[in-house]
């Protein structure tokens, strides 16, 4: 496995977000982007004074927002509706369900800031359910990227091929992938194999989880890392093989455990025959975090690669 | 996904050319007679699912027909980009406007029978991905006018003369999304847009004024930038004046006053046919004073 560099440079995805859909926009004039106001932290100003007309910023809205993007969607415009992810699909959970999943409208909702990106701002402007919430929308994609070439990937296939999807775009800081992993529509990438346990980590737990394995390699531990990146569809196929080939599963997300990441892997391995099943530990939010620094609150949830390597340990002593 | 019924667009392409040509007298008639018709045909979709919404589906009628038959730039064979849209935001009146769809040959009228029977494509609220001729799913309110402003915003942008025309209920009002989109629609200068106010006066439970009154209505959607036009929501020549583009650059809002469970005396006006199902007897007496 590569070794995990915890001195790498960390990136603010955003950037690489807003890079890549101008670059699109440029050769595509179906490409929009919607907002709410948000302009300067979707990253979008300079979108803005490239392709003004393009830029639909419907003020303080969110439904109206999202609502526009179906009309726009409708039209045969690919509208990338950008907004901090709490508002976006908490404000707006219903124009989601009947405007873009059921109505299968192609808009593509891309959230701001996600998780516990805004710390000390606190829970109303942590966006720690929308996994739980987006996930029970059928025919609604989900995509996670894990770094910055992870989110160049998602914008161009999503933009390729509009379908109704939600994606995180993630502020946070995180370092770039060690190894070159392209996403792929309802697959995981399996970022280093292990016999023991398998860490099955989304977004900004990704680089946490390879440093968790690093940790644990050196306890004679050997982990498979997957990176969830694409939730839904999910990608069965990965869980079982690791329910096959390793004792244990670890999950970690910068989520609310009720039906996120870890509950659609738990509920998977809870139908495997009897003899096939293995214990899951299931890492993420349990309740609205006090005040703290992004970093703080991970720490605070148990999000962090020292308490990741003990919930492996914990799992496999349950095998 | 239903299918286009091609002899049936023909037959209501005929149709739709003798109103346009007709003196206002005989247009008003013709149109009048076409929407009875499909009163009818909605009173008896309602008898044949035993559910349904009677009353708002009696009182829109008037208000889809006007725009079906000579408004709309439309053609179920035949759906170029820039053709108009519709979108009926009071998605609880789906066999009002399932009834005017086949009528126009979107599907075929037979298929009408199947109107909230078990795996029909006729839910009780509109499907675009089953029911051709539906833009966007409905059900939920103050969701079709903002779906609307995307679509005027889109026309816009792809230059093309597409209206559109979207159609809400007055209690949806209440929703404050479509307050949000009339902001929009107004900063946009959607000029393309038409909101069309089923003003009929009654919500599910009682009378809108007696709830969370939207009077003076003409008043508010002026305040939020619309070019505000009142008529007589049964009144088809009045209406299709009404439909008329807007003068002044911005949306246009068209509040249509009606009665709910237009056409049949003993609904006419009474908040407990929002969905009360006629018995058969009521049933009889109503397909006869819509005759």
């Amino acid at each position: 496995m590569t070794a995990v560099d915890v001195t790498a440079p960390v990136h603010d995805n955003r950037k690489a977000f807003a890079e890549e859909l101008m670059a699109l926009a440029a050769a595509d004039t179906r490409i929009v982007a919607v907002c709410n106001d948000s302009v300067g932290s979707s990253n979008l100003v300079e979108f803005r004074e490239r392709f003004p007309d393009r830029l639909i910023n419907v003020g303080i809205a969110e439904q109206n927002m999202v609502g526009v993007g179906a009309g726009l969607a409708s039209m045969g415009f690919v509208p990338f509706v950008c907004a901090a992810a709490p508002f976006l699909t908490g404000r707006s959970l219903e124009q989601i369900k009947a405007d873009v999943a059921y109505s299968q409208h192609p808009v593509i909702l891309c959230g701001m800031s996600p998780g516990m990106a805004y710390g000390e701002l606190g829970p109303t402007h942590h966006s720690v359910e929308d996994l739980s919430w987006l996930r029970a929308l059928p025919g609604l994609d989900i995509v996670l990227p894990a770094d910055r070439a992870q989110t160049r990937d998602a914008v161009r296939m999503l933009a390729a091929e509009p379908r109704p999807a939600f994606m995180r775009v993630g502020r946070h800081k995180v370092p770039d992938l060690p190894e070159s992993s392209a996403l792929e529509r309802g697959r995981f990438q399996q970022l280093c194999d292990g016999a023991d346990v398998t860490i099955v980590a989304v977004g900004t737990m990704v680089s946490r989880a390879l440093q968790a394995a690093e940790a644990l390699a050196a306890d004679g531990v050997t982990a498979r890392v997957l990176n969830a990146s694409w939730i839904a569809p999910f990608d069965a196929e990965a869980v079982r093989a690791a329910a096959a080939q390793t004792r244990a599963i670890v999950t970690v997300e910068e989520a609310n455990v009720s039906g996120g990441l870890g509950a659609a892997v738990a509920s998977l391995v809870a139908a495997l025959p009897a003899g096939q099943r293995v214990p899951v530990e299931i890492l993420g939010l349990h309740d609205f975090a006090p005040t703290g620094s992004t970093n703080a609150l991970l720490t605070h949830f148990g999000l962090d690669p020292e308490h990741l390597a003990e919930a492996a340990k914990a799992a496999m002593a349950r095998a | 996904m239903l299918t286009t019924d091609l002899e049936q667009v023909l037959i209501w392409r005929a149709e739709r050319d003798r109103i346009a040509a007709a003196e206002p007298a005989e247009k008003a008639a013709l149109l009048a007679g076409r929407a009875q018709a499909i009163r009818r045909r909605v009173v008896q979709m309602i008898m044949t699912a035993r559910q349904g919404h009677v009353g708002g589906d009696m009182s829109v009628t008037d208000i889809l027909t006007t725009l079906f038959y000579g408004t709309l730039r439309i053609d179920p064979a035949d759906l170029p980009k820039d053709r108009d849209r519709f979108i009926l935001s009071k998605g609880h009146c789906a066999a009002a406007l399932y009834a005017t769809l086949a009528s126009c040959g979107y599907f075929s009228p037979n298929e009408l029978d199947t109107f909230m029977a078990e795996g029909s494509a006729l839910n009780g609220h509109p499907n675009r991905v089953k029911v051709p001729g539906v833009e966007t799913n409905t059900g939920p309110l103050g969701h079709g006018l903002p779906v609307a402003v995307g679509q005027a915003v889109g026309a816009h942008l792809a230059g093309s003369p597409a209206r559109v025309f979207v159609v809400a209920g007055d209690g949806e009002l209440q929703e404050g999304s479509n307050w949000e989109a009339l902001m929009a629609a107004a900063h946009y200068g959607l000029e393309n847009l038409t909101l069309v106010v089923d003003r009929n006066r009654l919500q599910q439970g009682a009378r809108t004024e007696d709830t969370n009154g939207l009077d003076p209505l003409d008043a508010r959607l002026a305040a939020f930038g619309c070019e505000v036009r009142s008529v007589d929501g049964h009144n088809h020549l009045a209406l299709a004046e009404a439909y008329a583009p807007s003068t002044t650059g911005g949306p246009v809002a068209v509040i249509a006053n009606t009665i709910k469970g237009k056409g049949i005396s003993f609904m006419e006006d009474r908040v407990e046919w929002h969905h009360k199902v006629p018995t058969s007897e009521q049933a009889d007496q109503a397909l006869l004073e819509l005759a």
